[in-house]
This record gives structure tokens, sequence and C-alpha cells, in this order.
């Protein structure tokens, strides 16, 4: 379900809660070049509207969608051109 | 080029190279205008923290690291008890008191009584644990990474006694009042935690 990017990094912060998803997706999304795309695993439903909000407030950064599923929340963010 | 005719010169009309002149110059301080809020982009959070119990640690620390994932600069000014969050050892032992929170499942005249802040906070650290959310020190470790800057207010690290060396690695000290009211002044969102 997730190949439909190519992704180049995926994070694991499943377990992790607020602020820690989108603290670390911070720091995993400045470690990409541009165009990479990141894959982040998060079970904090929070993750959902803080993910989007963060991406929506950062520049350089795009959030390509997000996924439920199996108790995981999927967020794909691609670091801009 | 003044003694060009061929337009009223009681108008005076400026001549063309006064106008490229003008030009120029409107330009240039259009650049330095420019330049200058260019400076003034990068947004700005400045948090005064004041407490230093358990669940008041918290706050602070939550909103740094989140705002410098969404790229603040960000600085966090800890005064009175705010101060214990940055000392190293006795950060490791915050404490939480059911006196006087009304939510807390404790009877004020129960939680009064000796050790029972020992209790409440042991119960609060159990449930931290089991919903592995984040300890006050992962937390100082992740914003410092990030760039935030924290603040030890000296006044207070003088009045309580404190030695600079007790504080985390890549704590500011040696600021007051003045730093904090500059950083306030300067910054998008202020906050007194």
């Amino acid at each position: 379900m997730s190949s439909k990017y190519d992704i180049t990094e995926t994070l694991d912060v499943k377990g992790a809660s607020c602020p820690m998803p989108v603290v670390k997706t911070k720091s995993a999304i400045d470690d990409l070049a541009a165009g990479e795309v990141l894959e982040v695993l998060a079970t904090d439903s929070g993750s959902m509207s803080d993910i989007a909000g963060w991406a929506d407030g950062t520049a350089g950064v795009e959030l390509l969608s997000q996924e439920e599923g199996d108790g995981v929340y999927r967020h794909y963010v691609r670091k801009a051109e | 080029m003044s003694t060009d005719t061929s337009s009223g010169s009681a108008e005076e009309t400026p001549s063309r190279a006064e106008l490229a002149a003008r030009v120029d110059e409107l330009e240039e301080q259009l650049a330095a205008v420019s330049a200058d809020s260019d400076d003034d982009d990068g947004k700005k959070m400045s948090i005064i923290a004041t407490k230093g119990t358990l669940d008041m640690a918290y706050p602070p620390l939550i909103l740094a690291s989140t705002a410098a994932a969404f790229g603040y600069e960000v600085t966090v000014f800890h005064t009175f008890w705010g101060l214990d969050i940055l000392h190293e050892e006795r950060s490791r032992d915050l404490q939480l008191s059911s006196v006087g929170n009304p939510n807390m499942p404790v009877p004020n005249v129960v939680g009064a009584l000796p050790g029972m802040d020992r209790v409440t906070t042991k119960l609060m650290e159990k449930r931290i644990d089991d919903n592995e959310t984040a300890t006050i020190e992962e937390l100082i470790e992740t914003s410092l990474e990030m760039g935030v800057e924290f603040q030890a207010c000296q006044m207070t690290i003088e009045l309580m006694d404190y030695d600079e060396a007790d504080f985390y690695d890549g704590v500011t000290t040696g600021v007051g009042a003045a730093t904090a009211i500059q950083d306030m002044a300067d910054a998008d969102i202020q906050l007194l935690i």
C-alpha cells in the first residue's frame, strides 16, 4: 500500500507520543535531499493532525498523504525541490 | 541639462538624469528595506518558564521543541522554580502535588499528609512511562539538538544558591530580565508558563 511513493527513508515512531512524532519527523526530513520522500509510522492518533499542521506551517516540505490502518498512522512527506 | 528650454522652466520639471538618480536612490532604499525584512523573516518564539513541578515542566518543553520543528528560533528563559527544569539533577526528580489540584484523585486533606507528594509523583511517573511519554530529560536533550536556547536566570541561580555547572550542557547562564524582554520584543509568540 505504500509502494505508490518512492520512499527514501522510513521513520518508526510507533509508541512515541506528542511532541516526538513531529520533532523526529523534522529531524529526519532535514537529513533528506530535495525531492526525497519520508515515510513516518506512528501510533499516536494526534500525529494525523500534528504532522499535517506541521507540514502546512513549514517551508520546504510537502505532505503527500496520510493513511490509517491496523492501528498505525502512515504519513508521507516529501522534501520540496 | 538645465539649459533645456523645451518645457516650461517655471514648473521645474526634473531632467531625465535627475529622475534616473532618484530611481537609483529609491531602488537602493528598497533593497535595504527588503534586506532588513529578510533578516526578520525567521519566526521567533519566546517562552518564560516559571514553574518547576513535574506537570508544569512539560508545556514549555513540548512547545519549544515543536516550534523548533516548525523552524522557529526559540528561547526559553527559566526563572524561579522553572530553573529546576534545567538543573540536571533536580530535573530528574521534579515533584507533583495533589494539594491545591482538585483534578487529582486524592482529597486535599490526604494529599497534605507527609510523603503524599512522593506517592502522586510516582503514580504520574508510572503513567508517563506506560504511555511512552517523553521524559523531561529527553525533551531537554531533543530541544537542545534542535537549536532551542535555554536560558537560566542569573538572579535566580544566585537566589537558589545553584552552581552554573549544575545545568545541562548547552544552557545559557549569565542572563537577566533585559535579555528576556529583548527576546520577547523580537518574538512572534510570547508565552509565560
